[in-house]
């Protein structure tokens, strides 16, 4: 017998996984022309554990600290060797984990996944995606430069107008009144500690559902005699397609981060006028240019106000999809979640464009 | 007999639990909320020499812990507002072209009184008295 069959076996009699391979072998992944979207997922994944792996590397040379923080991100740049790729690839992979997962989230909005059984898949996705944004937000302040120094100003000050609770949050946010050295050790403690932390417990409940209920199919699909279903074993079938895409998008990843490496700017000064083009993360974007187009007022209330609380609203709504999803019948011409569906994207992609123009 | 001693020992484990969850949540949440650090009150400050000061611009000084933008107008007089603009706590800057206080962050504008006049602001800029004593500039706290 082989070394690998052996070793297999001594696990097996301990931990009894044949019926693990068994079940994912029998897996199936259905087959039609929306199979792509079953990949975005995937991609997600990969992207964060490329996060996890090169955040690792970047730990060992950061120092967090108003004195510090830049300095070393400059070491790492001009000194550490391949300092400049690492950085530059986990300030882009960053960036493409949250546009897949949004790709991710509307694909399996739209082709209706979320529906019963899946619910709990849908919220436990759209917490993934906001722990992302979390992840970006505090990732941004760590090189303590001018651009994040003022956008974390504007961005937690708006967690101020918050009734009742707004003044303690933005204290307990920025450890103090003010964006200080005190704000960027918060930040580092969560960026590196307590989101991974809940990140992943997130992703292996997410992956357990997926892998507990199997693929959906979408509805149209669903009434097709069973022999007319074209599927494909997960494993090693599909597994190995997801391992294809993956190296497909590293190589993109390692294109961008060559080739636009990421740009540090100039470090904070704390006591300087902000300079012109202060903008959030790109993922921020729509929310921000909406609060821009807010009066000041709104009868009494402060204008940020009302749409901070507009879009926490909305959120948790989104969240809450599969329980209240307005299910179409037969000869309704509207249908009404493709329409929000629709009316969301929509929202997102052309404020966020007006708000890179303005 | 029976169903109420069950009763009791419900209720009383319920409420050690309880006990038990408050002084954990306890001091975690307040050694989350930052300790007030005592620190010298500033009352007034030293910006520098009057005559050093070009006309028609402005500066950051720091006010103890907070910016404070002082401003030499065209005619020469000096004006000092809070630098930290009532919007979203971005630090505004005196633009010479406009001869108005600008927030570069969301394009507010302040004019030379310090009342915002443009742009998302919701309120005026915190003025500061000026005064210029053998060509030193002082800045005080406006008593209001
Ligand atoms: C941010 C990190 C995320 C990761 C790493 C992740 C990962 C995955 C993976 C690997 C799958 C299986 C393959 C696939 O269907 O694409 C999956 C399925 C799913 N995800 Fe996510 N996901 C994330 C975010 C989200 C978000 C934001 C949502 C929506 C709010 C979401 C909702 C779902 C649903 C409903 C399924 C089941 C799809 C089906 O059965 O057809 N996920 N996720
Ligand atoms: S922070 Fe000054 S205009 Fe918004």
């Amino acid at each position: 017998m082989k070394t690998g069959s052996k070793i297999f076996q001594w696990l097996d009699e301990r931990f009894e996984l044949t019926p693990v391979i068994e079940f994912m072998s029998k897996k199936k992944v259905p087959l039609h022309n929306h199979t792509i979207w079953y990949y975005m997922g995937g991609v997600t994944l990969f992207l964060f554990i490329v996060q996890v792996a090169t955040g690792i590397l970047l730990l060992l040379y950061y120092r967090p600290g108003s004195d510090s923080a830049y300095e070393s991100i400059r070491f790492i740049l001009t000194k550490v060797n391949f300092g400049w790729l690492i950085r530059s690839i986990h300030s882009w992979s960053a960036n493409l984990m949250i546009f897949f997962a949004f790709i991710h989230m509307f694909s399996t909005f739209f082709t209706r996944a979320y529906q019963k059984p899946r619910e709990l898949t849908w919220v436990t996705g759209f917490i993934l995606l906001v722990l992302g944004m979390a992840f970006g937000f505090s990732g941004y302040l760590l090189p303590w430069n001018e651009l994040a120094f003022f956008a974390t100003k504007v961005g937690t000050d708006i967690v101020g107008v918050i009734p009742f609770v707004g003044s303690f949050l933005l204290e307990l946010l920025r450890g103090g009144e003010d964006v200080t050295g005190a704000t960027l050790t918060r930040f580092y403690g969560i960026h590196v500690a307590v989101l991974p932390a809940i990140f992943t417990v997130l992703v292996a409940l997410h992956l357990l559902f997926v892998q507990r209920q199997g693929m959906s199919v979408p509805e149209n699909l669903k009434d097709l005699p069973e022999e007319k279903m074209r599927e494909m074993p997960f494993f090693p079938h599909f597994f190995l397609r997801d391992a294809l895409l993956w190296m497909v998008v590293l190589n993109v990843l390692l294109f961008l981060a060559v080739f636009y490496p990421w740009d540090l700017g100039f470090k904070a000064d704390t006591f300087a006028p902000a300079p012109a083009g202060i903008k959030p993360e790109w993922y921020f974007m729509f929310m921000f240019q909406t609060l821009k187009y807010l009066p000041a007022h709104i009868l009494v209330f402060e204008g940020e106000m009302i749409g901070v609380l507009a879009f926490t609203v909305a959120g948790i709504a989104w969240m809450l999809v599969p329980f209240w999803e307005v299910k179409s019948r037969k000869g309704m011409k509207k249908n009404v979640m493709m329409i929000t569906g629709v009316a969301a994207l929509t929202f997102i992609i052309v404020i966020t464009i007006i708000g890179y123009l303005s | 007999m029976k169903t109420s001693r069950r009763k009791f020992l419900n209720i009383a484990l319920g409420t050690s639990f309880f006990g038990w969850i408050v002084s954990v949540i306890y001091p975690i949440f307040t050694y989350l909320k930052p300790p007030k650090i005592p620190e010298a009150v500033v009352n007034s400050i030293k910006a520098g020499t009057a005559s050093d000061f070009p006309a028609n611009s402005g500066k950051i000084v720091k006010f103890g812990r907070v910016p404070v933008l002082v401003i030499k107008t065209v005619e020469g007089n000096f004006r000092a507002f809070a630098g930290t603009c009532t919007h979203l706590d971005c630090i505004v800057q005196y633009r010479d072209d406009l001869k108005q206080i600008w927030c570069a962050c969301h394009n507010g504008l302040y004019d030379l009184r310090g009342i915002n006049v443009s742009g998302p602001p919701p309120r005026p800029l915190e003025e500061f008295a000026v005064d210029v004593q053998n060509d030193e500039i002082f800045i005080t706290k406006k008593l209001s």
